[in-house]
């Protein structure tokens, strides 16, 4: 081990010390000038795939921001982290709060790492813009004045497949196998989908739990042959949707197969001709708008692949953040509430605007219900998907598939 | 009804448990012979399946299998070389540490290399569909596996009890000092175990890809449940590790069917029932310089 001198040791800190005093303030000073804001969502783990696409969407905003001149002339200076679990999610937002001093906090797709966070951001009275969790329950009884919700809520992605399913006929009298994730999102989906088939005389025969680390499901395959439904229903979250669409091609059930939940990305990777039925998505980027357009043409630019629909809901948010930070002059928690309770329109590059609804905190926006392209007509490995027309339909206010004051026990 | 039910179910679980034994028959050898608890034995099941991918693209599906698992025993060869050689004698966290950093950074290897998102792989058309025996369905690809797994486990099981090889390899497990005495070198040996153990697993990787996602975590899941059938069918027997990998396939599979909630629970409540009665595990050898 090398031995340093008593000398030696006196002339470093007295160095460091110098260094400190003239060097740190200058540095403090370009910091201040930034606008930080801290960003969690999953890198690892069955919703990573999708998580680094958030990355991608969150960055690109940032880029475009920064290079137009910034908000309010100061640059923003997102500090994105992988929120591993719940408890390291709260942990990591904690510290983003009182160390790192981030102007308040976004992101997440897990729901249950989303409601740790939510409790960081109201215990230290900061905005949490919670991105692409889709728990009722987040906007429900779990709701909370600092935060807002910008992913379609699990009750809007049920409505969304279902108007499909039941103007196919595929509701009223038939029988349904759900497979749902075990934690509380599969949950609350599963709960979402109970009141829709009680609205619409669909019969729940049985469901499966499945924790979310399965890699094999053909246990749950072979109990879905014995039980003969009419209908299987996917409640399944992230990857695990890949893993049984796959393994569903491979056992070759007979039965239609529909769900309430799938992402683009782990769409993508079911890979040609496994995936089959009618999914509900938030966003895709073949969708028919000229904005949306040149958004998907300037990610491919920089990333060589498509956008997923995590990368644009990213994107679009940080935009209306950056336009309420320079609407308000302000990045004060109070002010940034206040601004987005107005029920402000925002364009998020669909066909018709979006508001956040002020006494729920969700934004209301357009979905979709998605069919796969027969085989032979996709253009290339990402283009699979036939996006349906955005629902609610053009005529009806979008606030007619979320759940209802009645429905949701949210006050804030 | 229920009975027959129920028999498919262990069936399936027979075939499952034969895939857990590609990944586990290795990890056991590897432990075996270098007392080395290989955790980046999971990375390199990881491997076998991008590469497969990779080569899929360019060769298809059936030079890809059998050139995966090659090319990862290749690299299996520099891991022994230049990595586990230097931890046998050393203390046993030593080679934990290792083995588990070397994991990590092959999963974020492969997160550079191929991207977060998962890739896709198709099951190449022959083996496409399910065939019913009796009543029983099964996955045509399904019984692809299980009949490459039998292959593999007799070639493994004739190399280890009927070549000279094998004898070596054997006693080496049980007094690496005699073998030493005798003029063997067992390093070279342990090379070609290394080399076979993540062969196998490249193996497992190469041919489950078409049925699960391909994604850079892959590996960090596998390597819990090779684990668990390798502590339940006890260090050094090789049928140990055969019963134990079927017995979870089976437990999963009737678990799954009474309480699918507690499918993946299940196999480690089996792994401390089996620890609790014999902490040895199933067929365990006494092995005198892990006492």
């Amino acid at each position: 081990m090398t031995r340093y001198d008593r000398r030696t040791l006196l002339k470093a800190s007295a160095a460091f010390a110098g260094a400190s005093a003239i060097g740190f303030p200058s540095i403090v000073r370009a910091q201040a000038d930034k606008i930080k804001i801290g960003h969690l969502t999953p890198l690892t783990g069955f919703l990573g795939a999708l998580g680094a696409y958030a990355q991608l969407g969150i960055r690109m905003a940032a880029e475009e921001i920064n290079a137009s001149g910034g908000v309010m002339g100061r640059q923003l200076d997102i500090l994105s982290e992988d929120s591993v679990n719940p408890a390291t999610a709260s942990t990591k937002a904690q510290r983003m709060l009182d160390q790192d001093g981030v102007a308040f906090l976004m992101g997440e797709i897990n729901s249950a790492s989303a409601l740790t966070i939510m409790q960081v951001a109201e215990r230290n009275k900061r905005l949490f813009m919670q991105i692409g969790a889709r728990s009722d329950a987040l906007r429900g009884k779990n709701c909370n004045k600092y935060t807002f919700h910008v992913d379609i809520p699990n009750t809007v992605m049920v409505n969304a497949v279902g108007k499909a399913l039941v103007r196919e006929k595929m509701v009223k009298d038939k029988k349904f196998l759900t497979l749902t994730a075990d934690y509380i999102f599969g949950h609350d989906l599963l709960n979402a989908a109970k009141r829709f088939f009680a609205a619409n005389q669909g019969n729940l025969i049985g469901d499966e739990l499945v924790a979310t680390d399965v890699t094999d499901f053909s246990p749950y395959l072979l109990k879905i042959r014995q039980a003969k439904p009419d209908v299987v229903c996917s409640n399944l979250a992230g990857n695990q949707v890949t893993t049984l669409i796959k393994q569903y091609a491979e056992f070759g059930l007979p039965y239609p197969i529909v769900g309430f939940n799938l992402n683009t990305a782990d769409a993508w990777a079911a890979g040609d001709g496994n995936l089959s039925g009618t999914w509900p998505t938030v966003w895709y980027h073949t969708l028919d708008v000229p904005a949306s357009k040149t958004f998907v043409a300037n990610f491919i630019k920089k990333n060589g692949k498509p956008p997923e629909n995590h990368a644009w809901i990213e994107y679009i948010t940080l935009k209306i953040m950056a336009q309420a930070i320079n609407e308000t002059k302000s990045t004060e928690t109070d002010k940034l509430i206040a601004y987005l309770e107005k029920e402000t329109e925002f364009d998020i590059l669909k066909a018709r605007k979006a508001h956040f609804r002020s006494w729920d905190h969700q934004l209301m926006q357009e979905a979709y219900p998605f069919t796969v392209k027969p085989k032979g007509q996709a253009k290339d490995q990402w283009d699979f998907i036939a996006l349906g027309s955005a629902v609610p339909d053009a005529g009806e206010p979008l606030e007619s598939l979320a759940p209802t004051r009645e429905q949701n026990p949210c006050s804030l | 009804m229920q009975f027959e039910f129920l028999l498919e179910q262990v069936v399936n679980g027979l075939v499952l448990g034969g895939y857990y034994l590609l990944i586990s028959l290795g990890l056991s050898l590897i432990f075996s012979v270098g007392g080395i608890v290989n955790l980046a034995h999971g990375a390199f099941y990881a491997l076998g399946a991008y590469v497969s991918v990779e080569f899929t693209k360019y060769l298809g599906f059936g030079p890809a299998i059998v050139l995966s698992p090659v090319a990862v025993a290749v690299l299996g060869i520099l891991f022994e070389r230049f990595i586990l050689r230097r931890f046998y004698s050393a203390d046993p966290i030593l080679s934990l540490l290792v083995t588990f950093g070397l994991a990590m950074v092959t999963e974020q290897a492969i997160r550079i290399i191929w991207g977060a998102a998962p890739l896709s792989a198709a099951i190449p058309p022959a083996f496409r569909g399910s065939v019913l025996v009796g009543d029983f369905l099964f996955s045509r690809y399904r019984l692809l596996i299980l009949a490459v797994v039998a292959a593999v486990l007799l070639a493994v099981w004739l190399l280890l009890h009927k070549t000279s090889f094998g004898r070596v390899v054997r006693a080496g497990i049980q007094r690496p000092d005699m073998v030493a005495a005798l003029g063997i070198r067992l390093q070279p040996y342990m090379t070609a175990i290394v080399m076979l153990g993540v062969g196998m697993a490249a193996l497992g990787g190469a041919f489950f890809a078409p049925i699960t996602i391909v994604h850079p975590a892959m590996g960090a899941e596998i390597i819990t449940v090779a684990f668990v059938v390798v502590v339940i069918g006890g260090l050094g027997s090789f049928w140990g590790v055969v019963i134990a990998a079927l017995l979870v396939g089976v437990v999963r599979g009737i678990t799954i069917h009474f309480v699918p909630a507690a499918g993946e629970a299940s196999i480690y409540i089996l792994m401390f029932v089996v620890l609790l009665l014999r902490p040895r595990g199933l067929l365990g050898e006494r092995i005198e310089k892990f006492e």
